[in-house]
């Protein structure tokens, strides 16, 4: 599988690290337990498009979210080099 | 343990009936019955694996629940339950653990006699070996844990692992040396499509409905606080299929790589992602390996089949996704960490490589029983060990149904723990990758 890096461009999976699915961190100040275990265990797991967080680990060790659709493994919304506003943070 | 009585087991399968039959050219009659699809059934079990199969079987046999559906959307055992590698054992880290799949290896050891076909269960041994001195301390610690519970593992010595395995590298000279290994003789393989067809012909010879091809579309809930009714609080009224509504007051989800998409339909969002984990088969050999062999470091488990081949599974893929491919990745890296344990079959070649969906839970443990949605139970978060569990899994799933009470074996595995945060963390035992 070819994950498009914003930094560095197309680069096989194994060069990167998988960061899962893309949540909101809750409020430590206010969050209950349900959503501590909301925001640390479950998963939405679809077999379609996923918000995904990866890290290119052997290239530009930057963070960055994408989405790829997890039955076909392609990826749409690419943050592709020098347009890195498409990315973001996770 | 209600072991039913001779007369209700399906026919058996011998010898001289393949002799006669073959003389006469006469057809062999479909081992299970096909069914038109009732409007409704006492209990509708989703995915028509090892664990969906056991269930419907044991709510027949123990419980007497006969009216019962397994749905499953392709053929039975078409999931993980005919691409796992076959290993069963029961030497877990966890008391939660040991005493479970020490119950599923017991059955396991009376299923041919108990489903009138034979398994061809080979209790061969297995061997978990240590590369570092952390492995060893672990492997020091399960073999405590397990010798607790009267389960038969101990730490073995380099030059014993040598008498196992004579194939295995043992000089200290390799990148990952060979420091001793975790040795569990009970431990073993067995034919998993046999205990597929099994389960389905003794299910089926007890009067329940297996239908193929019989994909569900929705699980019909009312009651409940999410969207159209579903979610917390809600209660179960059967599942829209392919084929048509069926009501049923309980609905087992027992799809393993599909659960989340499953529970997703009655409200209830699972701590489940979704990852392939890939196996390969060589040509076959003359029997050189005795033992199934395991090693954490190397990411990688092998055994040797009746027919010689050798079988290799490894860790999960690292990301999740619902594609079956398998990847050049995932045989290069094979290839190397199983030439550092055995040189000498670099001259093999593969036959073929296959890949099938894990659902991976947070700490390597299973989600059972109830959840929030009345009527509505799970058997999901199988990962990579759902096959071993399979007997004890659909035993106790069948109690729970049966008795609308957790037994005491699965009572650790709700899905309420990741509230409660009482995890029951197997990743030393249960993964190969870590």
């Amino acid at each position: 599988m070819i994950v498009p890096c914003p930094n560095c461009g197309p680069r096989n999976a194994a060069d990167l690290h998988y960061g899962g699915e893309s949540h909101t961190r809750p409020d430590p100040n206010s969050a209950t337990e349900a959503e501590w275990r909301d925001y640390l265990y479950l998963h939405d797991n679809p077999a379609g498009w996923l918000r995904e967080t990866w890290y290119c680990s052997t290239g530009c060790r930057k963070f960055f979210a994408t989405e790829r659709h997890t039955v076909t493994n392609t990826f749409r919304n690419n943050p592709l080099p020098g347009n890195k506003s498409a990315g973001g943070q996770p | 343990m209600g072991r039913f009585n001779r007369s209700s087991k399906p026919p058996k399968y011998s010898a001289a009936s393949l002799v006669w039959k073959g003389a006469r050219s006469k057809d062999w009659p479909r081992v299970w019955k096909e069914h038109e699809l009732k409007s409704s059934y006492d209990v509708v079990i989703i995915g028509g694996g090892v664990h969906g199969l056991a269930c419907a079987y044991y709510l027949a046999t123990n419980h007497g629940i006969t009216n019962v559906a397994v749905l499953d959307k392709a053929y039975l055992g078409s999931g993980g339950s005919g691409r796992n590698t076959a290993i069963v054992r029961s030497n877990y880290l966890t008391p939660e653990g040991v005493a479970f799949y020490d119950r599923s290896l017991s059955l396991y050891k009376t299923m041919s006699a108990d489903l009138n076909l034979n398994v061809m269960f080979s209790e061969r041994g297995h061997m978990t070996l240590a590369h570092t001195d952390g492995a060893l301390r672990t492997m020091n610690w399960r073999a405590e844990v397990n010798k607790l519970q009267g389960i038969d593992s101990s730490v073995i010595d380099p030059a014993e692992v040598k008498k196992q395995a004579p194939s295995l590298d043992v000089s200290g000279d390799s990148r990952y040396p060979i420091l001793g290994a975790l040795y569990h003789p009970p431990g073993g393989t067995i034919r998993h499509d046999a205990v597929v067809w099994g389960y389905a012909r003794g299910a089926d010879h007890r009067g329940v409905e297996m239908h193929q091809k019989t994909e569900v579309l929705d699980i019909l809930v009312e009651g409940g606080s999410g969207r159209e009714g579903k979610g917390h609080g809600g209660k179960v009224t059967g599942v829209r299929t392919n084929r048509g509504n069926v009501s049923a007051p309980i609905v087992v989800n027992c799809t393993a790589g599909w659960a989340s998409l499953i529970s997703d339909m009655a409200g209830v969002k699972l701590p489940i992602y979704t990852r392939p984990l890939q196996a390969a088969v060589t040509e076959p050999v003359k029997v050189f390996l005795p033992t199934v062999v395991v090693s954490g470091s190397l990411h990688v488990y092998v055994s040797q089949t009746d027919r010689g081949e050798l079988v290799f599974g490894a860790s999960v893929d690292p990301f999740n996704t619902y594609d079956t491919r398998g990847t050049l990745d995932f045989t290069e890296e094979l290839a190397g960490h199983v030439l550092e344990l055995m040189p000498g079959i670099s001259k093999m070649r593969l036959l073929r490589q296959w890949a099938g969906l894990c659902d991976m839970t947070p700490d390597y443990s299973p989600v059972m029983g109830f959840t929030p949605v009345e009527g509505f139970l799970c058997d999901v978060g199988w990962g990579t060990y759902g096959f071993k569990a399979g007997p004890v899994s659909g035993e106790q799933m069948a109690e729970c149904v049966a008795t609308q009470s957790t037994p005491k074996l699965i009572s650790a595995f709700g899905l309420e723990r990741f509230e409660t945060g009482e995890l029951v963390g197997e990743k030393g035992a249960a993964a190969v990758g870590h």
